[in-house]
């Protein structure tokens, strides 16, 4: 690996393009050369960057689970110049992909516990990749929740693996929309995340709160997993910030000490409040 | 300059201003520009031959504003932007205290805008004789050797915007060279990026540059910069008869009336 | 050969043809020598695309050039330091490591330095021998001392015996210039971390016009931008200098910008410098060169704000 060129990104092709809600796409990627798949593992948590050749590079987690082998799966919405350039990409396209960066979730340390996942809107795909993986290892753990709410019904996204899970009897799983956001046939709850979890008010005994999702929504989440006995250290999450080179150099990302893309972008809520308000 | 002090001291006490934007010492032999909010401060007001940074360039900057009103030292310069400035609605005159100084060092209140033209009237923009005929020069080469030369010129230019961040005209809150959809201008360094910047800024200032020199004197690697603002200025005067902002003249090259003669417009 | 030249009224480093082009009059050159390993732009591959292929060629398979970097200061020399760790550490950037191969560093004491340098403040001096593969000093009888530090160094002179002579004690000390110390650099490092909320950065920083200079004339700044260029079906990606001076720089596409004051971008620089980057790369993040003040079209001095601490 030493000798490699590490701007240089793997060859993927897209095998499959699923519309999650309105601007947000599933793209499920192949590797071009069968021995880089091969060689490819990656763990949950980490991200990539994606890219058109041409037109640039954007950052992204791996959004399917490392236990599922032979493909990547990424969830982006159309925001700026490079998904609005992926958004135009149809299936059998080639694209760039380069990683795995970052760090992990600490999912050895998490056997025997409960969990709850927390998450809003398109902060989904983050977690869905440590979801699979934790579902599919199911009895490494003790409970599971999920609480997942989005803007409207729309806007919810993987609205297929949300009924998978709502089918499971080993998942409880929560959804919600903005107030207004909801269709006359909507079954799930009305409100937004953070008051939906103080109403779930999942036990602090024994677990281990994983939470994603816009800035807004985690600094009112936070004050709700510390008022139902969360610690510091039992509470997971994953930053975004603005990224280019994934790899800790070109220096966008840097928070104090840490560079979000290397020494994140996981951390406890421990390690998040030694950073200066920078993300 | 004692007038200097006594007026920014007495704006201050009275509240009518909250912050002066002037020139103090520096580093080594330079000025720099200072921000007084208190009385005591005046004192650090200086003016002399030293200071030719274009302070108006302060006047539409974010964390300036948020000081409150100023009061700015305005030498000519400073006063061609400001008036500039004006025309193109970036500030009224209640936004600021203007205080003037002339070439003889006599401090002048200028109330309203249209006073400063009043006396910039007797004080055109000239373009000094040993320019005209570095600009002349390169005019006459062909086109081929007068491309060499800027490419040349610009070699050292890293693309720092040095330039654009001392001009009191490039105020847009985002440049064109940060649009990435297209990505109009190259973000790189390399001689077809430099060019790209060079060229888009000259075309962005024509008509307006008022020659205070700020992008050369910003620049770092002491590019001549200078020569395209001041054969801009000459080719605006020949072919439009303007020679610096007017309040009641419409903007040369950022008018637009529906029945223009050129039809492109259209 | 890169080497200090005269240009107008600055001094650049420079690519020159003949000796008599290298100036010598010159405290430290406008521009710094960061360049030979970490250019402006710099391709990291090409690619020649259809629907439905890629094919990429590897910038990093091209041969770089030899040079011979002449009339480096030891701040200059100084900062190859922290630069090599950035782009080694975890992930190596092997196409700045090939360039940095291929560079023999031959640096030049100081015999006299100005205000704005600060060297000795941030242990570095006048003579330091840090990341030179030689350091001549000048002495008094217009002969120069020759410190040889590294094996290239070494080969250097094996192949030229004849212009070196083994000589003992001679005294370097005497022969360079007294940088006075500005500052106490341990302490500031103790200091920065409880002051991200005072109100030092937008006091110092008020000035200050947001461009790139202080950025890119540091011999230590290596902060950088990826971009594509695209011409039909091919084109390249590169990798071009960025400076977290910038109001853009840490903007989010969603429009959320962390860092939307020019007080918080100045409070960065000084922080990664000499707070981040000892702390946690054990490298100095600053050579005390002194270029940033220089440069500064504001004339925003970093040593105003490092002894107002």
């Amino acid at each position: 690996m030493s000798n490699q060129n590490i701007y240089i990104p793997y060859l993927m092709r897209i095998e499959k393009i699923t519309r999650e809600a309105p601007g947000v796409k599933t793209f499920r990627l192949k590797f071009e050369n069968e021995e880089e798949a091969e060689a490819f593992s990656f763990k949950a948590g980490q991200f990539g960057e994606y890219s058109i050749m041409g037109v640039g590079e954007s950052t992204f987690c791996i959004a399917s689970s490392p236990t599922r082998k032979g493909y990547i799966e990424c969830t982006f919405r159309q925001a700026g110049k490079v998904t609005s350039a992926l958004s135009l990409a149809e299936e059998g396209d080639v694209v760039g992909f380069r990683g795995p960066y970052g760090n992990t979730f600490p999912i050895d340390e998490w056997k025997g516990k409960n969990l709850v996942f927390i998450a809003g809107g398109i902060a989904l795909p983050p977690m869905r990749c440590v979801i699979w993986n934790c579902l599919d290892l199911r009895e490494n753990f003790k409970d599971i929740t999920i609480v997942y709410g989005a803007k409207s019904v729309n806007d919810l996204v993987y609205k297929d693996e949300l009924a998978e899970w709502r089918s499971r009897p080993d998942v409880k799983l929560v959804t919600t929309v903005d107030p207004g956001g909801e269709t006359p046939d909507w079954k799930g709850e009305i409100g937004f995340v953070p008051s939906v979890l103080e109403k779930t008010a999942p036990s602090a005994e024994n677990t281990i709160a994983i939470v994603c999702g816009p800035p807004i929504m985690i600094k009112f989440t936070f004050p709700v997993l510390e008022k139902l006995g969360f610690t510091e250290e039992n509470i997971f999450t994953t930053l975004e910030n603005r990224m280019k080179c994934g790899f800790g150099k070109c220096g966008r990302c840097n928070v104090g000490e840490v560079f979000v893309c290397k020494d994140g972008p996981v951390f406890s809520y421990q390690q998040l409040k030694l950073l200066p308000a920078e993300y | 300059m004692n007038e200097l002090i006594k007026s920014a001291a007495a704006l201050l006490e009275s509240n009518a201003v909250q912050v002066v934007i002037g020139y103090g010492k520096g580093s080594a032999s330079r000025t720099r520009a200072i921000f007084v909010t208190n009385v005591t401060d005046c004192e650090k007001l200086i003016f002399d031959s030293r200071c030719v940074q274009n302070l108006a360039v302060y006047l539409t900057k974010q964390e300036i504003k948020k000081l409150g009103k100023p009061a700015i030292v305005a030498p000519i310069p400073v006063l061609r932007s400001i008036l500039q400035l004006a025309v193109e609605n970036q500030i009224t005159e209640n936004d600021l205290v203007i205080l003037g100084i002339t070439p003889e060092s006599e401090l002048i209140n200028f109330e309203t805008f249209a006073s400063i033209e009043t006396f910039l009237a007797t004080h055109r923009i000239a373009i000094d004789e040993k320019y005209q005929e570095i600009i002349s020069k390169i005019k006459n080469m062909p086109v081929a050797e007068r491309f060499a030369y800027w490419v040349k010129e610009l070699e050292p230019c890293f693309k720092c915007y040095a330039c654009r961040a001392a001009c009191p005209l490039c105020y847009c809150t985002r440049c064109t060279v940060e649009d990435n959809q297209p990505q109009w201008i190259s973000v790189a360094a390399h001689p077809l990026g430099n060019l790209e910047w060079h060229i888009m800024r000259a075309m962005h200032l024509a008509g307006r540059c008022t020659d205070c020199e700020a992008c050369y004197n910003a620049c770092p690697m002491a590019i001549p910069i200078n020569l395209l603002t001041k054969s801009m200025l000459q080719d605006v005067a020949e072919n439009f008869g303007s020679y610096g902002p007017s309040l009641d003249k419409e903007n040369t090259l950022s008018s637009f009336k529906p029945d223009d003669k050129e039809s492109f417009i259209r | 050969m890169y080497a200090p030249k005269v240009k107008g009224k600055l001094t650049l480093f420079d690519e020159v043809n003949a000796f008599g082009e290298i100036a010598e009059d010159y405290i430290v050159t406008s521009n710094s020598a960061k360049e030979i390993v970490f250019p402006r732009a710099e391709k990291l591959f090409s690619y020649h695309k259809s629907k439905e292929k890629a094919e990429i060629t590897d910038a990093a398979n091209n041969t770089f050039p030899d040079v011979i970097l002449w009339g480096t200061r030891p701040c200059d020399a100084a900062a190859f330091i922290p630069l090599t760790d950035i782009f080694n550490s975890d992930l190596k950037d092997i196409i700045f490591n090939k360039r940095k191969d291929k560079v023999l560093v031959l640096s030049f004491s100081c015999s006299r330095s100005d205000d704005y340098c600060f060297c000795t403040s941030v242990n570095s001096g006048p003579g330091n021998i840090a990341g030179s593969d030689v350091l001549f000093t000048k002495l008094t009888t217009g002969d120069f001392l020759a410190e040889v530090i590294t094996e290239k160094g070494k080969s250097l002179v094996d192949e030229n015996k004849d212009l070196f002579e083994v000589k003992s004690e001679e005294s370097k000390e005497s022969n360079l210039a007294v940088v006075a110390s500005r500052f106490n650099q341990e302490e500031i490092q103790a200091k920065l971390k409880d002051l991200f909320e005072n109100p030092v950065w937008d006091d110092k920083s008020r000035a200050c016009l947001g461009c790139g200079s202080c950025s890119y004339v540091c011999p230590v700044c290596s902060c950088f931008d990826i971009q594509d260029e695209a011409h039909g079906n091919k084109g390249i990606r590169l990798r071009c200098w960025d400076s977290c001076g910038y109001g853009l720089f840490t903007l989010h596409t969603s429009g959320h910008n962390p860092r939307n004051t020019q007080g918080g971008r100045w409070r960065q620089r000084i922080l990664h410098k000499f707070l981040y980057m000892p702390n946690k790369s054990k490298v100095a993040g600053c050579v005390g060169c002194g270029r940033c003040s220089r440069s500064c079209p504001a004339d925003i001095n970093i040593l105003d704000t490092l002894t107002s601490l």
